[in-house]
C-alpha cells in the first residue's frame, strides 16, 4: 500500500538539549491527527530511545518527522539518520539486553515493540538510519 | 545548573518531578537524593511522577538506581502517580522497574512508607527479644 506524506519537517540533533524539543514536536504531530495518549506516549518514548542512540552512538544527525496517510489511517513517521560508525551485527543489536554502551540494551528491541513499522539500515563506517511509523489506530 | 527540589518531611523526602527529565537533570537528582538521604538519615523517599509524560530506558534506569541506592542506605523508595500510558509503555519497552515500589498518589505512598517503617521496627524488636 502506498503511503503519502501530508507534511514534513527536519531537525538537526547535535546535543542533549535538542532531545526535549524534538520529543515535543513529534508529540504535536500525533496530537494533530488525534492520536490517543497511549499511542502518543509509545511514539515519543520510541523517539526518545532512537534520538538517544543517534547522539550517543551516531555522534548526532538529522531527524525527519512526517505526517503520513495510507488511505485507511493517518500516522506519524520519524526517521533518524546519522553518519556514525554503523552497527556491526544488527541481529545482536536487536536483542533485548545487548548494549555496547553499558546501558539496558532495550532501545532498539523495545522501540520495535512500541511502533507499527520499524526499519533499520546500517552500513559499517557509513552510519545508521532507523525509520518508525506509528498509526493513529495502530 | 537546573535541579529538582527535594523536600524534607520528617523522616521522608518528597521529590515532585514537574518537567520532562533530560539526562543531566536525572543524574543530578540521583546524586542529590543520595546526599540528602545520608545527611538526614531519611527512612523513605517519595518520588511523584504524576506530571511526567514519558519515561524511556535511561530515565527508568535512573529510577531503579535511586531505589537500589536508597535501599542500601536503609531508605525505601516509592514512586507515585505514574500515568497509565507511561506504565503500559514501560512494560512494552521491556523495562520491569524491579525493586521500585509504586503507589497511586502521594498520600497512599506516605501510608505505604509508614507501614513499611513499622514492620521493620517490629522486626528489629523481635530480633532484640530473641537475643535477650
Ligand atoms: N545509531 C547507532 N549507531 C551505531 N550503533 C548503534 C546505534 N544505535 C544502536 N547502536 C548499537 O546497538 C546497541 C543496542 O542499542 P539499544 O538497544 O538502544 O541499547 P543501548 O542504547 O542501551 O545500548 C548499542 O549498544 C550500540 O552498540
Ligand atoms: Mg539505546
Amino acid at each position: 500500500m502506498t503511503t503519502i506524506t501530508n507534511s514534513k519537517e527536519e531537525a538537526l540533533i547535535i546535543r542533549e538539549q535538542d532531545v526535549v524539543p524534538l520529543r515535543n514536536r513529534v508529540k504535536e504531530y500525533g496530537v494533530k491527527i488525534g492520536m490517543s495518549i497511549l499511542n502518543q506516549t509509545k511514539l515519543i518514548t520510541a523517539t526518545s530511545e532512537l534520538v538517544r542512540n543517534l547522539l550517543k552512538y551516531g555522534g548526532g544527525g538529522k531527524v525527519i518527522i512526517e505526517s503520513v496517510s495510507n488511505g485507511r489511517d493517518n500516522g506519524v513517521r520519524v526517521t533518524f539518520i546519522d553518519n556514525g560508525p554503523g552497527i556491526a551485527d544488527i541481529t545482536l543489536a536487536m536483542k533485548d539486553g545487548y548494549s555496547t554502551g553499558k546501558s539496558l540494551g532495550l532501545g532498539l528491541p523495545g522501540t520495535k515493540r512500541l511502533v507499527n513499522e520499524f526499519d533499520i539500515k546500517t552500513e559499517l563506517g557509513n552510519g545508521t538510519t532507523v525509520t518508525i511509523t506509528k498509526w493513529k489506530n495502530g | 545548573m537546573e535541579r529538582i527540589p527535594i523536600l524534607k518531611m520528617g523522616d521522608f523526602l518528597l521529590v515532585t518531578i514537574q518537567v520532562d527529565l533530560y539526562d543531566q537533570l536525572a543524574e543530578n537528582l540521583e546524586s542529590d537524593l543520595i546526599n540528602t538521604i545520608s545527611k538526614h538519615s531519611s527512612k523513605g523517599v517519595l518520588i511523584d511522577i504524576s506530571a511526567v509524560s514519558i519515561i524511556d530506558s535511561f530515565m527508568g534506569r535512573i529510577l531503579g538506581n535511586i531505589a537500589v541506592m536508597s535501599k542500601i542506605m536503609d531508605a525505601q523508595t516509592v514512586v507515585v502517580g505514574m500515568q497509565p500510558a507511561v506504565a503500559i509503555t514501560l512494560v512494552e519497552l521491556g523495562l520491569s522497574l524491579n525493586g521500585v515500589i509504586s503507589a497511586l498518589n502521594v498520600e497512599r505512598g506516605m501510608d505505604l512508607l509508614r507501614s513499611k517503617m513499622h514492620t521493620s521496627d517490629n522486626e528489629e524488636q523481635d530480633y532484640d527479644d530473641d537475643n535477650e
